[in-house]
Order: structure tokens, then sequence, then C-alpha cells
């Protein structure tokens, strides 16, 4: 299958419609037009291919993974990435959490009328290009069309199937007190991309998201026999959000410290003008690895192969069984909670 | 980070601790007035570092804290009204009001913005000429000469439909009537750095002359806290009381001149309350008659009306230095970030959030 350029021409007639209309999710000529020539094209497989009311498949063998996320991101494309590979990177993230090989995508689309016809064909390019560099197919979907007004656009929802090969039993209540805490990568680069995005900040830099997948990487560590022990992905609530979660379903306190989190300067920097903490900001391609100490240097260096991971570094550990806590050692060396972001990010006064 | 990290730096920082523990002989209260400078205490753990002997007593110095219950009823109601664009800095959105707070009447069709600065507003009064844009104006010296930038901005473009709901406040005044009530405590400040540049240090020596205390005007990262702290306890330990400046990088003596004159040209000096502390003669920023066509309270015809805050929040004596946050018996259980009885527990530079945020384990045992 040919995988359409991202920058390819739409190839509906786009005189005839260069914005969707709601009767695109009506289910008739105009449904079928989107289907076979954006959707079917750029997602072609033979389990798609029969256009059947559900998708059909052989089931491999070992447990099966599945998981769903919804999409809302406001712009739809923004540095470093779009709604659609995020669509698809942000599903195959969450498999990879489990430790599974990602296989299958469904995905919904809930489509804005009104939108350009030449947007929803982007992302659905983009979308078809991740899909195809993480190596699973997109087998079902479905489209639905709401009134201008009562969209944002264009809202996604994909659903994953992926399978475990393994034997372990990745989970927060497998963490133990001497586990290594791993972070792959430097933080808070999607929320602060798409909130300077959004605010209409400017920065020296253009700060791009992390958007990608990490599916790649989780194969390898259990590939080399890494007796992982939890992993968890950075998206909202960030780092702390993530630390303070497996804390308080394992039961233990984790000590982080302050200098060992790689976060980038601009990132810092514009966290720092805005009064936000980059530990609490949302990531779409860093995770959190708890490993067992004696596999934590192997961890680094195979995660620091992959130019997604190329900055991932040990940045704590597990204490102790204790009242669920998560302590940060700030530059100066005290030590004080890193607490769960509490509701929304809001940049402070002065 | 440039400018940033060189004042984070661990060793110099226990350099600075050193010498403040060798020079202290006798206890010590010292108050840090901002609330930038209470969150950078507690986020780092500067007190950790401090002898036993100093105790650090967090000020009343955070805008989104000292906001009136009254002015935070008023905004909720002129941003519920139709044809209404009310905007505010980002911490004021979760701040409780009465009933609720303006994320609540967003959600329920209010239109509610974050705005970066008030120029911003003034810009969207311009793009939408068919409705009544509201700034929201709140904070110190610090924020207040860009509030008067948009007054004086809208002035000049002749907009209509452009007003502010303001609640500006003054840091000397605080100070005075802190220090004339007979159950204080503190002997030495720490001065808001970004309040003195905008004013200068000018105001400052009368208040160290008047009640024997020494003011060192300080910056906000650990090392400037730390030594700040340290020309505190040298002036407490050989009996001096002056004014100092920590912070010489970013405040001169006279301060910013254009800011204090477009300030003085826009706004009068009016008595304000003060959330938790009550009234305080002469320290707050009213709109000057010449502006009084902004003024969103005259222009919504708004009634003054009194708010009772609620009977378990301590906040004013915690605002005043009184008790520390985890002394309230409400703290951590009925007063929590998610539903805070009173404002210190909102913003990020309220001494309650600050302590519920980092160390609400210490302060439990």
């Amino acid at each position: 299958m040919k995988i359409p350029d991202f920058n390819a021409g739409c190839p509906l007639p786009i005189r005839q419609h260069p914005h969707v209309l709601m009767a695109h999710g009506g289910g008739g000529m105009l449904t079928h037009q989107l289907m076979e020539n954006v959707f079917g094209p750029a997602f072609s497989n033979p389990i798609l291919d029969t256009r059947h009311d559900s998708a059909q498949f052989a089931v491999p063998p070992g447990r099966l993974a599945m998981t769903t996320d919804s999409y809302v991101v406001r712009p739809l494309f923004f540095p470093g990435g779009d709604i659609g590979s995020m669509a698809v990177h942000g599903t195959v993230n969450d498999l990879a959490m489990s430790g599974a090989r990602p296989l299958y995508l469904s995905c919904a689309f809930i489509i804005e009328e009104g939108l350009p016809m030449e947007t929803l064909w982007r992302a659905v390019c983009s979308m078809s290009g991740a899909a195809k560099r993480c190596g699973v197919q997109i087998i079902t979907g479905d489209t639905k069309v709401v009134d201008n007004g009562n969209g944002d656009g264009l809202l996604i929802t994909t659903t994953g199937i992926g399978v475990i090969e393994h034997a372990l039993h990745i989970a927060p209540q497998n963490v133990r007190p001497g586990d290594a805490v791993i972070v792959s990568g430097d933080l808070g680069r999607h929320g602060m991309a798409i909130m300077a995005v959004r605010e209409g900040l400017q920065f020296e830099s253009t700060i791009e998201s992390d958007s990608a997948p990490v599916a790649g990487p989780v194969l390898a560590l259990l590939e080399a026999g890494v007796e992982i022990r939890c992993l968890r992905d950075l998206t909202r609530g960030g780092l702390a959000g993530a630390l303070n979660e497996i804390a308080e379903a394992a039961g233990v306190k984790i000590a982080a410290e302050q200098k060992a989190i790689p976060v980038r300067e601009d990132v810092h920097a514009a966290c720092e003008m805005l009064g936000l903490d980059p530990l609490h900001v949302a990531n779409e391609g860093r995770f959190v690895a708890f490993v067992a100490a004696k596999d934590s240097e192997r961890v680094v260096q195979i995660l620091r192969g992959f130019e997604v991971c190329e900055a991932a570094t040990v940045i704590g550990e597990v204490a102790e069984k204790a009242a669920p806590l998560v302590t940060l050692k700030s530059p100066i060396g005290a030590s004080r909670i890193l607490d769960m972001p509490s509701g929304e990010q809001l940049p402070r006064i002065c | 980070m440039k400018f940033l990290d060189e004042y984070r730096d661990g060793e110099l920082a226990h350099q600075l601790a050193g010498e403040i523990h060798r020079t202290t002989t006798k206890p010590w209260s010292i108050m840090e007035v901002c609330g930038g400078q209470t969150h950078a205490i507690v986020k780092f753990g500067i007190d950790e570092l401090l002898p036993k002997q100093i105790t650090l007593i967090h000020g009343p110095g955070c805008p989104v804290c000292v906001t009136p219950l009254e002015m935070i009823d008023k905004a909720l109601e002129i941003a519920a009204r139709p044809g209404v664009i009310f905007t505010s800095f980002g911490d004021m959105l979760r701040v409780p009001g009465s009933t609720r707070d303006l994320l609540t009447v967003k959600a329920t069709g209010g239109d509610v913005r974050m705005v970066y600065s008030p120029l911003d507003a003034v810009k969207l009064a311009e793009q939408n000429p068919g409705k009544e844009v509201v700034f929201f104006g709140v904070g110190f010296e610090t924020t207040a000469p860009a509030t008067a930038m948009a007054v004086y901005q809208a002035a000049q473009k002749g907009l209509k439909n452009f007003s502010m709901l303001i609640s500006h406040v003054l840091v000397p005044p605080a100070i005075d009537a802190l220090m004339s009530s007979p159950d204080c405590r503190v002997q030495a400040f720490l001065a808001a750095g970004h309040v003195c540049a905008v004013m200068g240090t000018g105001e400052y020596p009368p208040l160290a002359a008047k009640y024997r205390v020494p003011i060192v005007v300080t910056g906000f990262e650990p090392l400037d806290i730390l030594q700040g702290i340290l020309m505190c306890v040298q002036q407490l330990e050989s009996g001096r009381a002056g004014v100092e400046n920590q912070y010489a990088r970013a405040v001169c003596k006279r301060g910013n001149q254009p800011a204090q004159e477009l300030m003085r040209k826009v706004f009068r000096i009016v008595p304000r309350k003060w959330r938790g502390v009550g009234e305080i003669p002469a320290s707050g920023l009213g709109l000057a008659d010449a502006y009084a066509a902004f003024d969103a309270e005259k222009k919504f015809g708004l009634a003054a009306h009194r708010v009772e805050e609620p009977a378990d929040c301590l906040s004013g004596l915690v605002l005043q230095g009184q008790i520390k946050p985890h002394e309230c018996p409400a703290f951590g259980n009925r007063c929590t970030p998610e539903h805070p009885l009173g404002a210190t527990m909102v913003s990020s530079e309220g001494a309650c959030a600050a302590y519920h945020r980092y160390r609400r384990q210490s302060a439990r045992s």
C-alpha cells in the first residue's frame, strides 16, 4: 500500500465538497465517498478492505491487552505533531505500558460540520503514517458529523489491541522497595508546546511536542530480559501525577531527585516564566519505568539506543513500604513532597 | 537556565546557611512579605537549612489570597452577565467566592478568559466592539503598572467597552498595620523584591525607624532568600534596624520612575479591605477621577455588600503570621486545594497551599 504524502491534495473532489457536511455522516452517498476516497485508501489493509460491519482477525497466542483513549487537542496541528499521529501514538503507548506488542486499532471520528476537507485529509494521512511506523493496522472505524459549533473541529477515539508475549506481571502492585525509577526522556515538552501555540506565547525557540511511539523501546527491554515491575506513560498529570498514582497503588514511598530529572532549557524557561512545574506538565512520548535495581544501568543503556529515549536516566528509587508519598530532593539538598497536580494548570500572577 | 541556576547552587546555599548558623546567637522571627518568597522557601526547603532559633513567618504578600471575598463575588456577578467578556490572570479563576468560582461561571456559559497581560484585555475590547470587556486587576505594586498602562491605553484609544474591576493593594501600609498590632511577633522583614523593582526602596526607611525593624529587600531564588535572611540576622544581632538591598540586580533606590508616574496618573490611593486581615487605611489603589469611566463597579452598578468569611477558616491569622498553616484545625481535612475554605489554600503562592503541596507530611508529624 502506498502511504499518501502528508502534503498531498485531498482526493475527494474538493471543488464539490471543500468542507465536511452533515451528509458526510448521514450514511448515504457522501459517507460512502468519504470511506472510499479518504479513510479506505489511507488506512488500507486486508482486514479493513473487507468493509464489513466488524473486523475479523485471528487471536495470537498469549494474553491480550486492550485500551481506549479519546483525543481532543486545540490546535489540531501543533509544533511536533497533530491530532492524527497523537491518536495513534497515545493508544499504542498505553498498550506498551503493559509490555504488549501493539497489533490493531479501531478509530472513531467525530467531525464538526464545516471542517475543511483538506484538514481532515491531513489528519488522516498523519494517522496512517504513524500507524505504519508503529506497526499497527487500523482495522475498523466510524464517522459521525455534528452541527457546526457543537464539536471542536475534529475529535478522534482510538481503541487498541496488543498481544502480551512475556510472563511478567507489569503493574503498580508489583513495585517494591529498592526498585530504580527511570524516566525515558526529557519532560514537559508537549504541554508547553500546546500552551505556547494556544496562548500565542512567543519564546526564543519553538518548543516542539514530544509526541512519539514508545512501544519499540519497551519491547527491546522485554527482549533483553529486564525485570520490569511497572511502566506508566507520562501524559496528563505529568511525572508528578504518575509517581503519585503508583505510590498510592503500591503503598510505597518514592524518593526522586530534582537535579536528575531531565527538562530541556527552553521548557524550563517557559515553565519558570509562567509559574508552572514541568513535572506537572503533560508529555506524549515519555514513560516512567520501575525496574529491579540490578537492571537499572542496562535499562538506561538500552533505552538510550532509541532516539525517542536518548535522555533516559535514573531519577530516584522506591524507598520503602509506607504510607503513599513521593518526595523530591531540591537542588539545595532539602526534601519536599512532590504532589499530584491540583486541577487545571494555571499560570501565576507574578 | 542562565540567571536562574546560578541562584540555586547547592554548595553556595550551604555556605550561606553555615554563615547564618555562625551569626545567629538568639531566637529571631523574620517575615517574608511576598507569596513568591513563601513558595520558594517551602519548595526548595530553605527553612530546613536554617538554625532552629530562626522562625520564618509567612506574610500577606499573595495578591490572590488577600483579594476580599466581596470583590470576588463582584467579579462572579459581572462575569455571569450576558454580553460580557470577563478577563483575569490564571490563578484568580479558581479562587472561591461565597458560592462558586470563575471557572464555574465559565462552565455554566459565562465568557471568562485567562489573559497574560491586561493589555491583552484591551486588545479583546478592540476586537469585540459589541461586547463589554472587563479585566480583574489584582496584585501589588508589581502588577499595578500593567493595569495602569491598560487603562491609559484604553483611554487613548477612546474605548467605551472596556473597564476594570480593581483590587490592587500596597505593601508598605500592610507592614505598618502588621507592626502596629500588639500581637505582632515579627522582628525583621524580607521585603518583596519585585514590588521594590517598581517602587524603589524609599518607602521603607520610615517604617524601619518607626518600629526599629531591619528591612532587607530580597529576591526570590534560594540564594537570594538565604542572603536576605543572613543580612537580617546580621542587623538583628548587632542591634541595627536599617533598610538594605539584597536584590540589587533588579532593584535600584528610586525604582521604575515611568511606571510610578503612570500609576500616579491613573490611580488614587484608597482604603482597602484585605481578605483575612480587614480594612487597612490607604492600602489600595482605585481609579483616579479622570479615569472613573473605566471603573467596572460603577459601570455595572454593583451594590456594596458585606460577606462573611467561613468561620472555621483561620487564614487571617496565617496571613498575620500568628499561626503556621498546619496549625489550623481545618488544614488538610476540611480545607484542601481542591476544596479551599480560604484563598490562602487556592493560589500556589498562598502559605496554606504551599504547605499542603510540599510538606503536609512533616506538618502532620
